[in-house]
């Protein structure tokens, strides 16, 4: 105790001499707020604390529980209007566009240029990343919504194989049912619903179809027969699923899958999570498909790290954490334990399953074909007022049958659309 | 609630020593700091979050004021029932759930309480027994009677397995009928406590007034209805109060119970404020509803007060 007592006293001798010096010594410790505090995410987090601490920074963590976020976001918000924020932070779509819009992000441009990093992040994504051309934030992992995920014993079973259409997944699931087996395993929670929307959406309409109505918001398409169709076809998947589905939580949908009580869900990649932590194999134990007719595109959301302006003396520590986060190595090995793909497209593939093999090809190949897109159902796509707001609103209502008909669903989708603008 | 502070007229005698002086300020002086914490963090942001709702703000408080548009959004949302909006359900859900909740609390609470004066054997083991649930988290309450009612794992399942096969209670994931296992969740969480407060008001019943009517041949029934509750209109008062504000404020509970809302259908005024203000960024239209909770919990709480205050000046 005493001599840790001399030894703290020595350092704060040491460092009032260093601050008295001209050349003021830079801080050596990374303030981070996020909320990745369950096992396999906290394990994720803990390869770019090692990463800092090899370059000599410490890490200070401020966490918030909460799956989502919504904690966290308040408590950064009120950080940043008390003039204090953090060194970085966990951030998702459109408030990390808030944040910049409101001027209190820091510009790391010279780093990125150095890095190259606009070569290597997909191109869609750096709307979030560049304000005006000037960074702000850098993207840790790329998830997508658009996979489905089957209990591959109940698949043996029923003799099934990967649909390739929204019909052939329809058949799959009557197949199931025909089986005894819960066909399909839904979380009945609005955001649940809306994600697996998006997908039914691009599977629908196809992604010229997805980005005229969701990226452009254009009312003659969220009108159009094909968003009715789109609304139709979600309608079908609900007699598929089992009659306790409201309000269920997605972890407990996925162990569903996992414990073979159901053949699918719909859900994006952080599900494989839950199959890592219960030791099931990708390919031996479950199988990852796209959802059907989706093969080929991205509907993205995606973990960044958003850095503010903090004091001269804290930016040392704000460049490192970028430069360790966008390092190759950080994040393979992160989005390894993650279950999600790098954000760089220049990372190989090697130490990934099939499923994250796929999914970082799949995201190449997007970029390249422009079908790399933002979910709306994350608010990749729009603003939270519109994505969280309107769109959770009429497709949870209409996936409930508060709103009885898909004509009046495109009514309603539009309306709330634009009272949320 | 609100502090009242009583103004302490003290006639200061000729010559009053330092210590006197001192003595005499000192309950202001200890009051002041929590007086002045409540002035600024409950007076202070009620009226900030007045202006908000006048101005146009998003992710941020902005200080552009734009009038009541924000109003005229919640006044139109209120008439829209097919489908219902959001608001036009949290209200709808309010008065489902707080009627429910705070007439079955007063009921139950003082049946219970009555039971228990009954001169019983082991009081002491009942009471905190039904006092004890308030010990619990609303947070803690709402996931337990979501899994006592879940269908699948709880209630439903049991008596299945019982032999009684076409027994039915899915309320907990129907959208529709969710609101009522918020307030069953509520209601057995909260009437311990109502209990504890009538039973506080019998025990300070005169004895006399009660052998008075047992000697003019009033049966117990009479006694009750006639003399006893009559006599706790004040309790009454005081556990109407703090249910209507407790069923107002809930917010971790209905979360809890019905799970992030599915269907939009379990809304209440709580979480829409909480859903606009902080995760769809219409700040104003969330305060707009702020105000207007606060509102209706004045237009309930001002009255009690005033006819509270007339009659201890009388």
């Amino acid at each position: 105790m005493l001599r840790r007592l001399m030894l703290s006293a020595a350092g704060a001798a040491a460092l009032l001499t260093a601050s008295v010096s001209a050349h003021a010594a830079d801080v050596k410790e990374v303030q981070m707020l996020h909320w990745w505090t369950s096992g396999g995410e906290a394990a994720a987090l803990n390869v770019v604390k090692q990463a800092l601490s090899k370059e000599g920074y410490a890490w200070k963590d401020v966490p918030i529980a909460g799956g989502g976020g919504e904690g966290a976001m308040t408590a950064l918000k009120a950080m940043v209007a008390a003039g204090n924020p953090p060194t970085a932070s966990q951030i998702l779509g459109y408030f990390a566009v808030d944040y910049a819009e409101a001027g209190k992000l820091a510009d790391v441009s010279s780093l990125a240029q150095k890095e190259g990093w606009a070569k290597v992040i997909p191109t869609a994504l750096q709307k979030f990343t560049t304000t005006n051309g000037k960074w702000d934030a850098v993207p840790i992992n790329i998830h997508s919504v658009n996979w489905i995920w089957l209990n591959k014993a109940l698949m043996d079973k029923i003799g099934g194989t990967e649909p390739k259409t929204f019909d052939e997944f329809l058949a799959l699931l009557d197949k199931a049912k025909a089986a005894g087996v819960i066909p399909l395993a839904l979380g009945g929670q609005p955001w649940q619903e809306a994600t697996m929307f998006d997908s039914v959406v691009m599977s629908t309409g196809g992604p010229e179809f997805y980005k005229k109505a969701f990226i452009d918001l254009d009312e003659s398409a969220l009108k159009s027969d094909t968003m009715k169709k789109s609304f139709d076809n979600l309608a079908k998947l609900r007699a598929y699923t089992d009659p306790n589905y409201a309000g269920r939580n997605w972890d407990l949908a996925t162990a569903m899958v996992i414990k073979g009580d159901a053949l699918v869900q719909v859900m994006g990649d952080w599900a494989k999570g839950e199959f890592k932590a219960a030791n099931k194999e990708a390919g031996k134990d479950f199988l990852c498909f796209r959802f059907p007719g989706t093969d080929g595109t991205v509907i993205y959301n995606t973990d960044m790290f958003a850095f503010f302006q903090v004091p001269a003396d804290r930016q040392a520590a704000q460049l490192a954490l970028a430069v360790a986060t966008m390092s190759p190595a950080v994040q393979s090995a992160f989005n390894i334990v993650k279950g999600s793909v790098p954000a760089r497209m220049d990372v190989p593939d090697t130490g990934f399953d099939m499923c994250g093999k796929k999914g970082i090809a799949d995201v190449k190949a997007a970029n390249a074909k422009g079908t790399f897109v933002g979910s709306m159902a994350q608010n990749y796509a729009q603003p939270p007022a519109i994505g969280t707001g309107a769109y959770h609103d009429v497709v949870t209502k209409f996936f409930h049958g508060e709103i009885k008909s898909s004509d009046s669903a495109v009514t309603e989708l539009v309306k709330a659309i634009n009272a949320a603008k | 609630m609100t502090i009242s502070v009583a103004p302490i007229a003290v006639p200061e005698p000729p010559g009053a020593t330092v210590r006197d002086k001192l003595q005499q300020y000192l309950p202001r002086l200890v009051l002041a700091p929590s007086f002045a914490l409540v002035l600024i963090f409950v007076y202070g942001f009620n009226l900030w979050t007045l202006f908000l709702s006048f101005t146009n703000s998003k992710a941020f408080a902005s200080n552009t004021l734009v009038g009541l548009t924000s109003y005229q959004k919640l006044w139109t949302w209120t008439f829209e029932t097919d489908p219902p909006s959001s608001w036009y359900t949290a209200l709808v859900n309010m008065g489902l759930f707080g009627g429910l909740y705070v007439v079955i609390c007063l009921v139950l609470g003082l049946g219970l309480a009555i039971l228990l004066d009954q001169k019983i054997r082991g009081e002491g083991i009942l009471r905190p027994i039904y006092l004890y649930p308030l010990a619990l988290s609303f947070i803690v309450t709402g996931t337990a009677w979501k899994l006592l009612l879940d269908p699948g794992i709880g209630l439903e399942k049991a008596v299945h397995d019982w032999g009684w096969t076409s027994f039915h209670f899915d309320w907990v994931v129907n959208p529709r009928m969710m609101i009522y296992c918020v307030a069953i969740a509520g209601i057995w969480q909260t009437s311990g406590f109502v209990m504890a407060m009538f039973l506080a008001g019998l025990r300070g019943i005169d004895g006399e007034i009660l052998k008075a009517a047992q000697i003019d041949g009033a049966s117990a029934y009479a006694t009750y209805r006639r003399i006893v509750i009559p006599i706790m209109r004040p309790v009454f008062l005081s556990a109407l109060i703090i249910l209507t504000h407790m069923a107002i404020k809930s917010y971790d509970l209905v979360l809890s119970v019905t799970g992030k809302n599915p269907g939009g259908a379990a809304e209440l005024p709580s979480t829409f404020m909480y859903s606009y203000t902080f995760t769809r960024n219409q700040m104003a239209v969330g305060s707009t509803s702020a105000v207007i909770m606060l509102m209706s919990i004045a237009a309930i709480m001002i009255p009690y007060l005033y006819s509270e205050l007339k009659e201890k000046n009388r």
